[in-house]
């Protein structure tokens, strides 16, 4: 890879993230929609606990939980049906079309959707913890860089390897995004330490990133995180990495095999295909 | 220096997934074309004639089923990266792009896949907005745009990469007839300005392909059916020229009788307004100003001339058996 090419690279990257950074400016109802919203899950289930008595943690989990939902729906509808919604508005073919990687294109959506996404999990996260007194132990700023990092590339990793399984499915595959967000909330232990479903049930949901990533970041910021771990954070942020480098490969897989049957089809350029 | 574009044999077969979903259809069938540099070449046809299919294999967006296709000397199949650097494509009736970014921010981002560094982008973007007067429209968010103003948008993403080579699929379709010469005239200038730039345009009027186009291709059926000069291709009707002129005072007109190249003649007095008007039916085109100079000769006046040729139209329906609309 020349030097050129990779910088051509990244300025489609830049490109392409653009539109998602500029657009929580233009459009300000996310905040609503994106931020006030979910407070209300996490109210209901504050309350839950609350009136249960439990460990003050499992507060802080809720809190932790509903501001990472953000991200999931940021996977399922903005990076898994983005190529889809692209062929349907005419960019895709644009997008094939040029001179750059295809991976830039989806790298672009994902460094705009999460720089967008963390804004509004963030905001989620400092209001909820306002409401309802969250304590905060952070153990090593470090390590939560390294296990946000890791987790973020593997679950965006997985929405770019989806947005090519997406653009297969056609106008299907929007049931499957629905289909996917409420048992993902369960399975992933959104609400809830995810070890209490059992190893192999934990386990199996792993194979979503924010499972393991949620359950690392609990036991770096809360007191009693290591309690509900899972296991260990060490392994946590390995089965991560190992992750990233799976979704990644997988999602370039995805994409020149979606590149290859819609040039031999012509259904992702060609209308009346 | 290879040809702009080069097609041997191309051809395109669409086979439906299953019997029930339809028939097998030929979209190019043994398609044989060679469009040198710095040609305006037009490709005219009906719907479904292939057209479409011959950009976006020529855009390395879909594969041939056999034969061959380069663009700018260089494999459509095989030198990807290579051909996309060199093309771009503005499709008729294209939504592309973000409702919310607005004209100019939109036309960078589509110049950020290209790798154009962005003073260089915003410079050449400014330039195209002025010359197609969208200046005023530079700030405003693309889902405010007319149809007219979108595609004008659309043309400036076409050309704002300064490829070597544009594919242009209808780019006037839907537009009014300001828009649709404001697009024609940029088109038109843009090749003319430098020897290398080629353009491949498909439409479905006539009168674009004739006024814009050095050479045509007519395709029906996947097949190109005849490609040559827009004259070139008008000659090959049988058609006699007919010339019309609308005289006053006009003594007789036995004096046309002997005029060489001329088939025959009608006259027609309208006694009210004292004109005269006299139909020619021409065998040899060279006879119109012994015409003329008859008319003259006898003291009369010319009211109007008009001169009847052979059109694409007449051109089409000769080879397809049938009209574009």
């Amino acid at each position: 890879m020349t030097e050129s090419y990779l910088l051509k690279n990244l300025r489609a990257v830049r490109g392409r993230a653009y539109p998602r950074l500029i657009g929580s400016t233009r459009e300000p109802s996310w905040f609503i929609f994106d931020v006030i919203l979910p407070l209300f899950t996490i109210a209901g289930y504050a309350y839950v606990y609350k009136f249960l008595d439990a460990r003050a943690e499992l507060i802080g989990y809720v809190v932790l939980g509903g501001a990472m939902t953000a991200f999931w729906l940021n996977i399922l509808w903005s990076m898994a049906s983005q190529l889809y919604w692209e062929k349907e508005i005419g960019n895709l073919p644009l997008y094939l079309m040029a001179p750059i990687s295809r991976m830039s294109i989806l790298a672009g959506m994902a460094v705009g959707g999460l720089f967008e996404t963390t804004i509004q999990a963030a905001m989620t996260l400092a209001i909820g913890a306002i409401a309802f007194n969250v304590v905060f132990s952070l153990a090593s700023p470090v390590m939560l860089i390294v296990v946000f990092v890791v987790t973020m590339i593997a679950l965006y990793g997985m929405g770019m390897m989806f947005a090519s399984l997406y653009l297969l499915l056609g106008r299907e595959a929007y049931h499957l995004s629905a289909l996917m967000m409420e048992p993902v909330y369960f399975a992933s232990g959104f609400y809830f330490p995810v070890k209490h479903l059992g190893f192999w049930a934990a386990a199996g949901a792993s194979i979503i990133p924010i499972t393991l990533g949620l359950d690392a970041l609990r036991q770096i910021i809360f007191p009693g995180g290591t309690e509900d771990a899972f296991l260990s954070l060490n392994t946590e942020v390995a089965l991560l990495s190992g992750l990233c480098v799976v979704f990644m490969i997988l999602s370039r897989y995805a994409l020149r095999y979606m590149e290859y049957l819609g040039k031999t089809t012509g259904r992702l350029t060609l209308r009346w295909q | 220096m290879p040809h702009a574009v080069e097609t041997q044999s191309l051809t395109r077969i669409f086979r439906p997934k299953k019997k029930k979903e339809g028939s097998v259809v030929t979209a190019l069938d043994s398609v044989d074309l060679r469009i040198e540099r710095g040609e305006l070449f037009g490709v005219l046809g009906p719907n479904g004639a292939g057209k479409t299919t011959l950009l976006k294999i020529l855009s390395t967006l879909l594969l041939p089923t056999s034969g061959k296709a380069y663009v700018a000397g260089l494999d459509v199949e095989k030198d990807l990266t290579a051909v996309r650097e060199r093309i771009n494509m503005v499709s008729g009736g294209e939504i592309s792009g973000y409702g919310l970014l607005t004209v100019r921010e939109n036309l960078w981002m589509f110049s950020q896949f290209y790798g154009i560094k962005s003073k260089e982008a915003h410079a050449r973007i400014e330039e195209l907005l002025a010359r197609f007067g969208l200046s005023s429209k530079a700030k405003a968010k693309v889902r405010t745009l007319s149809t007219g103003e979108r595609q004008k948008m659309n043309v400036i993403r076409g050309f704002v990469t300064n490829p070597e080579i544009v594919f242009l699929d209808e780019p006037t379709l839907g537009l009014d007839v300001n828009a649709a010469r404001a697009v024609r005239d940029f088109v038109m200038d843009w090749v003319q300005s430098d020897r290398n730039r080629t353009v491949l345009l498909t439409t479905h009027y006539m009168m674009e392909a004739d006024e814009l186009c050095d050479r045509i291709a007519i395709i029906d059926g996947g097949k190109i059916l005849a490609c040559d000069t827009p004259n070139n291709l008008k000659k090959t009707v049988k058609m006699n020229t007919t010339l019309t002129l609308s005289v006053y005072g006009l003594g007789g007109i036995n004096g046309f009788d002997n005029i060489p190249g001329l088939n025959s003649y009608t006259s027609y007095k309208d006694v009210e307004s004292g004109t005269t008007k006299l139909r020619f039916v021409l065998e040899d085109e060279s006879c119109v100003s012994e015409i003329v100079s008859e008319v003259v000769s006898k003291g009369s006046r010319i009211m109007s001339l008009q001169k009847t040729e052979p059109t694409l139209e007449d051109v089409f329906i000769k080879l397809v058996g049938r009209g574009l609309a």
